[in-house]
């Protein structure tokens, strides 16, 4: 049998539509096994079918995603062919950016969405019709490659950010993706809108500091900073240049 | 006519000289990777961590340079700390660095073949160079290989922890030479301990 067409039972009901029969939305006949195989084709509700224009997933901003969706690289090269499904498996779906604490589990999770095409051949090669880039070396440039992969996600680069969305859903093509280091690893770090955005939204809701990186995951050079040791490290530079300044002070009145 | 007494080997200066342009390229690419300093707007971030990368390597080096040199010469004996006098002979030579040289008094503790450094001085070599820069060192490499670093210390990523150390300890060299540079300027002429660190004699 083919193994693409069993679900994986397990996760499906660790999944968002865990507690949907399978005929809620596919068509009763998928109550007979093995079904039969020109169901594949029955025609099936899209995500804003059940979730546009409804007040209780007006949180989730499905229509803001939608409008994103359409300026991205995914829409303007494949149209209404690419779906949500593409990277949002209905079946299985877990909401991790928004629920999970652990930065890496919500890094972890994005990026198996792009690469559960973008590093597979077979499944690119359907819907692109061309043979997929080779990411290791398309990103040799990156240093640490290994650690950028782990600790930040694709569309970190990829995406254009926008402060209103969880998540950005406008992927840009390749050649807009970022490439300044400093974007990232400076005071003003683009993640602390988007991969920390979460955290940061929770953060702003119990009154504390605004728009940081938390340090229990990860270490970005450049966006880290412990107020304090700042503090007390310009408190000594300017003790150190007080004390000889006064001492040469003395050095010239004495001619020493 | 003073008395001159070859102080610095030719090992020495050149230990001296790598660490000297190593550890100020260090300083300035670590400041500007700092998000407090934006430099690295300017000359682009990833050829200050190259620099910073490459000067550390230039450093390490340099540093097994002058490990080793006090291990096989006698340079070593110069860093021996006395019992006799532990706080005392250090106190007693910041006292004269703050009120006896401007009073007329003698240096307590003159320069020879036998005495290179003068107890205070010991003491802060004794610390960069057998605390601070081993730390600086190890953290480094570290940072320059963050995979072999543990992923958490309690509630902090290992990274973190290392990187803050790394910088801490690298501030406190920078304070180090800043009080360096000054205090080199204390010697017969403000200008004499460079020359001598530059053609090894030092004048007495």
């Amino acid at each position: 049998m083919n193994p693409y067409y069993i679900l994986d039972t397990v996760a499906l009901v660790k999944g968002v539509h865990k507690q949907f029969d399978c005929t809620d939305c596919h068509s009763s006949e998928y109550a007979t096994y093995p079904h039969q195989a020109n169901l594949k084709l029955e025609p099936l509700n899209t995500c804003l079918d059940c979730h546009g224009g409804d007040a209780s997933f007006a949180k989730y901003q499905f229509e803001r995603i939608d409008e994103e969706f359409k300026k991205s690289v995914h829409y303007k090269v494949y149209g209404e062919n690419f779906t949500c499904s593409k990277c949002h498996s209905q079946h299985t779906y877990v909401a991790t950016a928004r629920n999970s604490s652990n930065v890496l589990e919500i890094v972890d999770y994005s990026n198996k969405m792009c690469l559960s095409c973008h590093n597979d051949m077979k499944k690119y090669e359907l819907v692109a019709g061309h043979e997929n880039p080779k990411l290791v070396q398309i990103h040799s440039w990156l240093p640490n490659q290994q650690l950028h992969f782990q600790h930040v996600r694709c569309i970190e680069c990829h995406t254009e950010v926008a402060d209103s969305l969880m998540v950005s859903h406008n992927i840009l093509s390749k050649d807009k993706a970022l490439r300044k280091c400093v974007e990232c690893h400076s005071a003003n770090s683009k993640l602390k809108a988007s991969l920390y955005k979460y955290q940061n939204l929770q953060k702003r809701g119990e009154g504390t500091e605004l728009a940081t990186v938390p340090m229990g995951e990860s270490y970005i050079i450049g966006s880290h900073q412990i107020p304090v040791l700042k503090t007390i490290s310009v408190i000594i530079f300017l003790l150190t240049l007080t004390g000889i300044v006064i001492h040469s002070i003395f050095r010239i009145i004495k001619k020493k | 006519m003073s008395e001159k007494v070859y102080f610095y080997p030719a090992w020495l200066r050149i230990w001296h000289g790598f660490n000297a342009l190593g550890i100020i390229t260090l300083i300035i690419t670590g400041l500007s990777m700092q998000s407090s300093v934006e430099a690295s707007q300017v000359i682009g971030f990833n050829l200050i961590v190259s620099l910073h990368n490459i000067a550390g390597i230039v450093v390490i080096l340099s540093y097994l340079l002058y490990f080793t040199g006090n291990i096989v010469t006698p340079n070593g004996k110069f860093y021996r700390l006395k019992r006799q006098g532990f706080f005392k002979r250090p106190v007693r030579q910041a006292m004269y660095y703050a009120w006896g040289m401007f009073h007329g008094q003698k240096s307590p503790y003159p320069l020879s073949e036998r005495r290179k450094f003068n107890p205070l001085q010991k003491y802060f070599y004794i610390l960069v160079m057998y605390f601070s820069v081993p730390v600086v060192i190890v953290t480094g490499l570290g940072l320059l290989f963050p995979e072999v670093i543990i992923d958490k210390i309690y509630m902090f990523s290992g990274v973190l922890v290392t990187a803050v150390l790394h910088s801490a300890m690298g501030f406190l060299i920078s304070i180090f030479l800043i009080i360096h540079l000054y205090v080199a300027s204390i010697g017969k002429s403000p200008l004499q301990n460079f020359k001598s660190i530059v053609t090894g004699w030092h004048h007495i």
